[in-house]
Order: structure tokens, then C-alpha cells, then sequence
């Protein structure tokens, strides 16, 4: 007879692994990749592709270097590279793509201890890092649907550069919220199509993989003080990497807070960091740095909005 | 008002519709002499002594503690010490039954006159939670502080688990009956019979026959899992919460499971004390699961036979329900005051443990609000102000967090281990 095995409870669990949510995110960033596609042309599911396995090769070497147990089957890299390939514009040279994967896998996220103990969002950091050390690679924009015109790529700009001409002569270039909503701008790759993300993001909550208390604080708080300041608030939320940073990167698990006031006042902190940055700062686009600076405080968040537990005294002060 | 944090799980209440059968009196039972919380008892009997059916074989001095009684007659064979499925040593008491079952002289109904009497008598029968906590009656009614609502545990929240809806299908006037002996004698002014929404048929009957007493109280709970653990349904069916270091008799409230009250009434009237109960036999092993009858002592092998069982293919076996039941580390344990259930498990994979990815289910699922996920990383460093901070003692062990964990990680044994490190009060 077999020995009974003999464990603590509970004795039964409900299948939902690690894998089973990352793959949910994959899932959900397939409408937004299938847009790049669209509107980027077949070069963006090249350097998906290269993000992918670059980022999947990294976590598998260091695992090994490190003498650690090997995590990809987790899915967590696939989906760091499909995030950071969302956050590049598609002209980018594939080796900055696996300079990218390095910074995101290797520095940020296995450095620290690997899946779930990173401070920083992976993808975040790499994009910054590429922004900064490549910054004319980093903002060499596409027109969408160029391909259709028969012509080489023509170099267009983002609609929150756009922004300024308007209340100019050249108000005409700039995008209307249909072609925002729908992704007929310029931009990174996977960040241009508010619709194709809302769709991801939403099935994510559907399948409660997210909370949706960041991004509605992120992006409610983005369109309330653009509004007050006397902006455009429909265009300021739906241009640039809002959607993408409020559903994909401000829900990201190891680097916000958990509980849902914490994670409330994250997206407060993002909202009100990226309206700074585009009024005030010399960056055209702030929502990478935004959540960044908010991962940084994202332990001191925590500490400060720890769940009321049901029927605990308050801790005896000790004083003297 | 606001419900407490649950989980849906698969209820998987096979048994729901099989009527109660008896195990037939075995050759032999076994009585451990601690069966439940409390004191153990110390045997009253000595080896070749002859017992009776309903005679007590076993006691002790502490008030915190029930007697223990025989549910065979025959012959003590031996008495030998014993580890207990919670891995304490006790002594226990073997008998060979001699197949007459003669009832012995001592059963006989007790005179209730007073609140005092009913109290004796109730420690005298020997009862004890028959939800799974097993905590001794006697203890529980006689409180210090006024009660003014009487709330019946009829959850039943665990997956498998058919014993207590049995109980109210089978024997619905009994619980009615033993609700209003309580009520009447401990002055209690209502009651309330809490049921989980998957026991609708129950909820049927006790409304239509609680329908002309305005002090019996039908609550329909949300089925989601633990609705029967004690803060849990108090909350639930009343609003009032149970404070840390309290009591639920500090909040005036008194919560006896369904077949206890059941079991009390039936005491009263007869005198037989508790040496049988209703257990639901259950898990993918297990050929043809039941609800069975059977007398407390006898061997949980006889009755994985008796259910057709494959003995060979059982990898895990569990007293209890899935969620908060005891991992059995032996076949031939005994049926104990507490087993309201033994699950036979095949074929069981335990996952890997991973990091920690801090999605959160663990803190969005604790019905009390606990954060375990990071009670598990102050338990790794040992820091037991943030343990005492995180409020780790008020964990019932409920095991939510573990169940939902992505990460298979053991975050409800991690609580225990951490409540451990406490420094006693």
C-alpha cells in the first residue's frame, strides 16, 4: 500500500497558476499587437518577436548563472518583452530591442531576485533607459498606414507633439478622437490603439486578472486636471502611452500595491505625475515616468493603506 | 450590510441526497481519550473490564473537557497510548464487542430542572461541536455574560460535506426541538438558523415550519466559503462583530452547530450519550460515497470498505472537510466525536511552490481581512512586530489564501507557524 501523504490544509487548491494569468495578459495585449500590425506594418511583429525571445532568453541564462530554478515556463518574461515591444516605435533597430530585454530581464527584474520581487516595472525601465541612451531612435516615428501610400516610411510625430500646434495655422495636422480612439496616430507600437487596449484591459478585469482601481484613478485623474487646467482632457487621455501605462503597467502585481486603496492612490499619483510632465516638463510624454516614480513609493503606499482587519484592536501604544 | 469576503468553491456535495445508512456494530472499536479540544480524559475502565452500550469509559477533572463513552458492549482488550490525527499522545481504549449491544443501566433520560442541570447534563452526554472544532458544549452554553440570540451553524461551507444537510432532512424536528429546549432554559430570546443558499430544499422546510414562531429566524447565507466559521456567521446573520481576544458570549451570542442542538434534544429525551454520529464518506477514491452512521471508535478502513473503496489507490486521506480537514496519517484511525467527514483521495499532484508574485487574490479572499502575503515575507525575516502589526494571531486558518494562491504557496500554514512566534500574553 502506498504511504498516505500527510500535509496542513487545505487539501485542494483552484488551478489558477502563475502561468494561467500571464497568459491572460498575453491574451489581452493580442488586440492591441494585432493594431500595431495594422497600422505599423509587419516590421512590429518582427520586433515583438525579437523582444520575445530575447527577453526569454536572458531569464533562461540568468536562472542558469545564477544556479536558480528555471522560470520561464511562468510566461512572466513573454510577457515583459511583449509589454516593452508595445513601448517601442516600430522603426527601432532590433540589437537596441535586446538592449531593451537586457536592461528589463537581466537589471531590473533578475537582479533583484526575479518574478514578483523587481521594485521597478521591467518594461517601464527599459523603455526609459533605450529613451534616454537612444533618443532619436526612441522618437523616430512611423505614419500609420504608410505602406497603404506605396511610398517609404514617412517620419511623422506623436499626436501629443502635435498638441502644440494647436490654436496655430497647423491645427489641421492634428488627429481627431476618432483616429486617437481608433489608433490612427503616431506612436510606439502597441500604445496608439485606446480601443484595442480597452479591450485587453477589460477582459482582464472580466477575468479578474486586474483590479481596475488604478487605471480608473490614473486615467480619471489625468482627464480631471487636464480638464481643469483648461486643456483638452479627451485628447490628453486618449494620446501617448496612457491606456497601455493605466492597464498593462500600472496593474502590474509586483510593483504597485495590492490593496485596492493603495493601488486607488497610485493611480492618483500617475495621473497627477503625468499631466506635470506634459504641461510642465521638457518631455513631450510622462506616463514612463510617471508609474516609475510611483513604483519607487509604491512600499511606502503599502505600508500606509493596509487592509482594516475585522475586529482587531488597535496595537497597544507603548509609550515611555 | 456588507458580507464578509468569501470564495465560491465547488461545492461537490455528492452525497447531498443520500439518505443516512448504519454501519453495522463493528468487531472492535478504538477510543481515543481526546477527541476534541480540551483536557483529555483519563479511562475509568480497566483491561478485561465488560462495558455496556452508553456506559462512560473515560473522564477527567478539568471543566474544560466531556466525558467519553462506549457505543459497543463486549470486553476492554487493551489500553494503549495513542497519537491523535493533531499529533499529541493520549491514551486509548480498545474494546471487542461481543455483538449483544446491551444497553447499560447508566442510559437513562437526565432530570432537567434548571439551567445548573441541563448544563451537567450536557457535559454528561458527552457532546462537542459535531461541526469539526469539537468544542465542548457544556462550555459553550453555560457563559458569563447575557445572551440574547442563539444562532444555529448550518453552513456547512466546506465542499463534500453532506452530515449536518442529512441532519436537517432527516431529522428537522429534533434541531427545532433542541433550539427551543436551549432557548427556553438559557433564557435566550431568539434564534437564528443560519444556512448556506446551496441547501435550498432545507431552507424550504425550516421556513414553513419556523413560519408561526417569531422567534426562530431563517438566515439565508451567500455560498461562499467559510460562512461557517464562528466571526463569519455572526457577522453574517447579525452585524455584530466578535472583537479580537473576545468571545462570541461578549457580544451576546452563542453559535451551536446544527446536529449538536439536534444531538442535545435527543439526549434529553433518551439519555444515550454521544457514541455514534453521521459522517459523510466521500473524495474520487471512493467507490460509492455515503452518509453513514456509524459508532465513534470504529475504524476508518471498515468504513472505506464498507463504501467501496479502491484502499490501494488512496494517496491522501482526510478528516474533515478539503479546506480545513485533518491530513489522516493511518487507515485504521477511529471515528472520533469530530470526523463529520472522511475524504479518500487519489491521484493527488502537489504543484510546486513559486515566488510570490503579490497579485493580491490571498488579501481580496481573507474573510477577516489579513494580508497573508505579507505575513509570509515578515515570517521569513522573523519580524515579529510587523507579525503582531499584521494582526497574524486573528487568522482561523480558514486556508482561502492557500486555495487561491497562484503561487502555491502554503500561506495559511505560514500563519500558524507565524501565530507561533507570537510571545504569549
Amino acid at each position: 500500500m502506498n504511504k498516505l501523504i500527510v500535509s496542513p490544509s487545505p487539501h485542494d487548491e483552484n488551478y489558477v497558476k502563475t502561468s494561467t494569468i500571464m497568459l491572460n495578459v498575453i491574451i489581452a495585449l493580442i488586440p492591441a499587437l494585432a493594431a500595431g500590425c495594422y497600422f505599423f506594418g509587419l516590421r512590429a511583429l518582427l520586433l515583438t518577436a525579437v523582444c520575445i525571445v530575447s527577453c526569454v532568453a536572458f531569464e533562461y541564462g540568468c536562472r542558469k548563472l545564477m544556479k536558480r530554478d528555471n522560470t520561464i515556463g511562468d510566461l512572466s518574461a513573454v510577457v515583459t518583452g511583449l509589454i516593452l515591444a508595445m513601448n517601442l516605435p516600430v522603426t527601432l533597430p532590433l540589437w537596441m530591442a535586446v538592449i531593451g530585454s537586457f536592461v528589463a530581464i537581466v537589471i531590473v527584474k533578475q537582479l533583484f531576485g526575479g518574478i514578483g520581487q523587481n521594485f521597478a516595472n521591467p518594461a517601464i525601465t527599459a523603455r526609459i533607459v533605450l529613451m534616454v541612451s537612444f533618443p532619436s531612435a526612441m522618437t523616430n516615428w512611423v505614419l500609420p498606414l504608410w505602406y497603404k501610400e506605396g511610398t517609404d516610411a514617412v517620419t511623422g510625430a506623436t499626436p501629443l507633439v502635435l498638441d502644440s500646434f494647436r490654436g496655430t495655422t497647423e491645427e489641421h495636422l492634428m488627429p481627431s478622437y476618432m483616429d486617437l480612439f481608433l489608433g490612427k496616430v503616431g506612436g510606439c507600437l502597441g500604445e496608439t490603439c485606446a480601443l484595442a487596449l480597452l479591450i485587453g484591459g477589460l477582459y482582464l478585469a472580466a477575468r479578474k486578472i486586474i483590479n481596475l482601481a488604478a487605471p480608473v484613478s490614473f486615467i480619471g485623474s489625468l482627464f480631471l486636471l487636464s480638464w481643469i487646467s483648461g486643456g483638452d482632457p479627451v485628447y490628453q487621455i486618449l494620446a501617448g502611452g496612457v491606456f497601455l501605462g493605466a492597464f498593462f503597467m500600472a496593474t502590474d502585481y509586483a510593483t504597485t500595491p495590492i490593496s485596492t486603496k493603495g493601488k486607488i492612490v497610485f493611480g492618483l499619483g500617475c495621473g497627477i505625475i503625468t499631466f506635470v510632465i506634459r504641461r510642465f516638463g521638457s518631455y513631450p510624454e510622462g506616463v514612463s515616468f510617471s508609474i516609475l516614480l510611483m513604483n519607487v513609493l509604491t512600499p511606502y503606499i503599502e505600508q500606509m493603506t493596509r487592509t482594516k482587519v475585522f475586529g482587531a484592536k488597535e496595537a497597544q501604544k507603548n509609550e515611555g | 450590510m456588507k458580507k464578509l469576503n468569501g470564495i465560491r468553491l465547488r461545492h461537490r456535495k455528492n452525497t447531498e441526497n443520500c439518505a443516512t445508512v448504519d454501519f453495522p456494530v463493528p468487531a472492535k472499536i478504538k477510543l481515543p481519550m481526546s477527541m476534541h479540544m480540551g483536557a483529555p480524559c483519563l479511562p475509568l475502565v480497566k483491561v478485561g473490564d465488560e462495558v455496556k452500550v452508553g456506559q462512560k469509559v473515560g473522564d477527567c477533572e478539568s471543566a474544560f473537557s466531556a466525558p467519553i463513552h462506549s457505543g459497543v458492549s463486549g470486553k476492554v482488550t487493551a489500553i494503549t497510548d495513542y497519537q491523535t490525527a493533531m499529533g499529541s499522545i493520549c491514551k486509548a481504549i480498545e474494546i471487542e464487542t461481543d455483538g449483544l449491544q446491551t444497553v447499560s443501566e447508566e442510559v437513562k433520560p437526565p432530570v432537567i430542572s434548571d439551567k445548573e442541570s441541563f448544563i451537567k447534563a450536557v457535559r454528561e452526554s458527552g457532546a462537542c461541536g459535531l461541526g469539526g472544532a469539537g468544542f465542548p458544549t457544556h462550555v459553550k452554553l453555560n457563559p458569563k455574560t447575557p445572551i440574547d440570540t442563539l444562532i444555529i451553524n448550518a453552513a456547512e461551507c466546506e465542499p463534500y460535506i453532506t452530515a449536518d444537510y442529512r441532519e436537517m432532512i432527516e431529522c428537522p424536528e429534533d434541531i427545532i426541538a433542541g433550539i427551543n429546549l436551549v432557548k427556553s432554559i438559557l433564557g435566550i430570546k431568539n434564534a437564528k438558523l443560519a444556512i448556506e443558499a446551496n441547501k435550498p430544499e432545507a431552507i424550504k422546510n425550516f421556513t414553513a415550519m419556523a413560519a408561526n414562531d417569531p422567534t426562530i429566524d431563517i438566515i439565508t447565507l451567500p455560498s461562499a466559503y467559510p460562512q461557517g466559521a464562528e466571526k463569519v456567521i455572526i457577522y453574517n446573520s447579525t452585524g455584530r462583530i466578535v472583537k479580537e481576544g473576545e468571545l462570541p458570549s461578549d457580544e451576546g451570542v452563542i453559535v451551536l452547530n446544527v446536529s449538536t442542538a439536534a444531538f442535545i434534544y435527543r439526549y434529553t429525551q433518551t439519555g444515550m450519550p454521544l457514541v455514534t454520529r453521521r459522517l459523510t464518506i466521500d473524495g474520487n477514491a471512493v467507490g460509492e460515497p455515503k452518509n453513514v452512521r456509524a459508532v465513534i471508535g470504529t475504524s476508518f478502513r471498515e468504513l472505506l470498505e464498507f463504501c467501496k473503496t479502491d484502499i490501494d489507490s488512496i494517496r491522501k486521506l482526510i478528516g474533515g472537510g478539503p479546506m480545513m480537514g485533518m491530513s489522516i496519517p493511518d487507515l485504521d484511525m477511529p471515528v472520533v466525536k469530530t470526523s463529520n467527514a472522511l475524504l479518500a483521495i487519489k491521484s493527488y499532484d502537489e504543484r510546486k511552490t513559486t515566488s510570490c508574485i503579490r497579485c493580491g487574490r490571498c488579501v481580496n479572499v481573507c474573510p477577516l481581512g489579513l494580508m497573508p502575503a505579507e505575513i509570509d515575507k515578515a515570517y521569513k525575516i522573523r519580524n515579529i512586530e510587523e507579525l503582531q502589526a499584521l494582526k497574524v494571531n486573528l487568522c482561523m486558518n480558514c486556508g482561502s489564501c492557500t486555495y487561491v494562491c497562484p503561487a502555491n504557496r502554503k500561506l495559511a500554514e505560514t500563519n500558524q507557524l507565524a501565530k507561533a512566534l507570537l510571545p504569549r500574553k
